[in-house]
Order: structure tokens, then C-alpha cells, then sequence
């Protein structure tokens, strides 16, 4: 579709982003923030009498989990219409080659995120070990990029701080520690 | 209350995460290599028109329907650990799965249904946490 130019510009895609975080605050006081989903759906689903997942999520958590449906919605929607070609830094594209990566666009390597990959090391290990991180740690953190790195911050909120240092500390490590070694 | 809203709102970010392909696990690569700007541009610019924004509804003393301010919910910092630590965690998953939890959704739909496994497994790590809360510094 010739309608929209690929990525998307960060100068127009940033904005738009932060721009949600006072919609929900004018539309109902709201906070911005994705990973409470989970939360929410622990305590919908296997709450276990668990003290994390006595709260009532329908009043605290419905209009997230909407939220998210959107989100869900809006990307397939998107994807549809003007899916994204994904071209990459060249440096990025040499150095995944040199590390052993075949695949160096689109939207995930194709050799590890597929159903037939779950069941080798670095499918398994990026999917579901990455996934579970994705979850314990947002939830001991208290938030994800949405609630702490844009939220967070925008709010000049100290913990907030503390804990996208943590991301960055995360992200590094396995960007060039565990990928490597996964990867060759 | 109508719901709505918010799904339009999740709609338009949903869409705007595709578009600006930072659902990809390229661009995360990029962006932990340093390598580019584009994820850097959209994160910076997304804190400063949220910051701008809650400074205006602060100083324009906005109030809900219920006579209370609009504010984000504060956190409080406490020893810290909690924010270091699961941040951490939360970075090392973010890296190998090239995605954060809107991301994660985004894609299940948007083109590597294979995520729902990756959605599925960040619940079971959710759930764990709640389980291992009282043990664990916070």
C-alpha cells in the first residue's frame, strides 16, 4: 500500500505513542500500562487464592484487557493492510550474519519463531524461556516499556528510572552474552 | 461506562507499533546494538509528549468525574530491588524474544502466530511471580 512509507518515521510514531498516555488519563484516569494485563488474567483464569491475584480485576482491569484487544486488533488490521518490510542497519544485518543468523529482516528470524523451532534450543529458548522472563519480570517490576520507559519516565517517576536501567541491563546481556552463544 | 474507547485507542497504538515495525525482533536487535536511532526516536519522543502532557493536565488541575485529580498511579521505591531486579529479568526476555508485552500480542495476530506460545509462557511467568512473591526482596 503506497499510503504509508516504511518504518513508520519515529518523529510521527513516538508522539502518537505518548499521546496515550493522556487519552486514558481524560478518558477515565487511567494509567498506561500493558503488562497488568497479565496480571489480570492470572487472577481471571488461575488466581489459586494467591495474594497478587485477589484483586478484582473486572473493576481495576477490564477496560486494560479491552485496551489490549485493541491492540491486538489494530496490528493484525495493520499487518493486513501495509505490512512492514523490516530493512534493517546494515551493521545490525553483518554482525547477526557474523553470529550465525541466516534471516536478517521481517518482523522475527524465521528459523526460530515458528512452531516447527519450538522444539529446538534456540526456538525454546527464545519463545517460551523469553516469554516466561517477559512475564516474571514485568510483574515483579511493576510494569514494561508502556507503564515504566514511557509512562514512568514521562512522569519523572525515580523507580521507574531504576527499572528501564534494568531493562537495558537485561537486554544487553543476552544481546551480547546469550545470543552469541545461542546462536553459533 | 462505555468500553469502546480504550479499544480504539489499543487499535490506533496496535497499529502505529506495526507500522513503525517496533514489534520486529530486528529492530530490538538494532536498537540494543546501537546501531540505530529509530527505536532511541520513538521512546524519547513518546516520554516527551506524554511528560508535556501530564504537565499541562497538572497545571490545568484536570479532575476525573469523581472530583479526583488525573494522575498516573505513583510508585514507590523502596529498596529498589524489585524495579533492578525484575527490570532485569523483564531486559533479558525483552532481547530474546524481540518483544515487550504489547509487541507480543501485536504480533500473535500480526504475523507470527508462533508469539501465542511466547504469550501463553509470560502468564505461566506471571503466575509464578505471584506464587514466589513473599519469598522474593522487593
Amino acid at each position: 500500500m503506497p499510503f504509508v512509507t516504511h518504518p513508520l518515521p519515529w518523529y510521527i510514531a513516538g508522539p502518537l505513542i505518548g499521546l496515550v498516555v493522556p487519552a486514558l488519563l481524560l478518558l477515565g484516569n487511567k494509567s498506561f500500562g500493558i503488562s497488568s494485563n497479565f496480571r489480570h488474567v492470572c487472577a481471571a483464569v488461575a488466581p489459586c487464592g494467591l495474594d497478587f491475584f485477589e484483586h478484582d480485576w473486572k473493576r481495576s482491569g477490564l477496560w486494560n484487557l479491552v485496551f489490549l484487544a485493541g491492540v491486538f486488533t489494530g496490528a493484525t488490521l495493520a499487518a493486513w493492510l501495509a505490512p512492514p518490510p523490516v530493512e534493517i542497519a546494515q551493521h545490525t544485518i553483518d554482525t547477526l550474519r557474523g553470529l550465525g543468523l541466516r534471516e536478517t529482516g521481517g518482523l522475527a528470524p524465521a528459523g526460530i519463531f515458528t512452531w516447527a523451532a519450538l522444539l529446538t534450543l534456540r526456538g525454546f529458548v527464545c519463545i517460551v524461556v523469553g516469554g516466561f522472563l517477559v512475564g516474571f519480570g514485568t510483574a515483579y517490576a511493576g510494569g514494561c516499556t508502556s507503564g515504566h520507559a514511557i509512562a514512568g519516565l514521562a512522569d519523572l517517576q525515580v523507580p521507574s528510572l531504576v527499572a528501564v536501567v534494568g531493562f537495558f541491563a537485561g537486554g544487553l546481556t543476552t544481546t551480547y552474552v546469550i545470543l552469541p552463544w545461542l546462536l553459533r | 461506562m462505555s468500553l469502546i474507547p480504550y479499544f480504539l485507542i489499543g487499535s490506533a497504538f496496535g497499529a502505529v507499533l506495526m507500522e513503525a515495525e517496533v514489534v520486529s525482533w530486528f529492530r530490538i536487535q538494532e536498537m540494543f546494538r546501537f546501531d540505530a536511532f529509530h527505536m532511541y526516536g520513538i521512546i524519547g519522543s513518546a516520554v516527551v509528549v506524554a511528560g508535556l502532557s501530564l504537565l499541562a493536565i497538572k497545571t490545568l488541575g484536570l479532575r476525573a468525574a469523581d472530583g479526583s485529580p488525573l494522575a498516573l498511579e505513583p510508585k514507590t521505591l523502596g529498596s529498589g530491588v524489585r524495579y533492578i531486579a525484575g527490570g532485569s529479568i523483564f531486559g533479558l526476555g525483552w532481547a530474546l524474544t524481540g518483544a515487550c508485552p504489547g509487541p507480543l500480542v501485536a504480533l500473535v495476530g500480526g504475523g507470527v502466530p508462533v508469539m501465542a506460545v511466547a504469550l501463553v509462557s509470560a502468564l505461566a511467568g506471571t503466575w509464578v511471580y505471584g506464587f514466589l512473591r513473599p519469598h522474593l526482596p522487593h
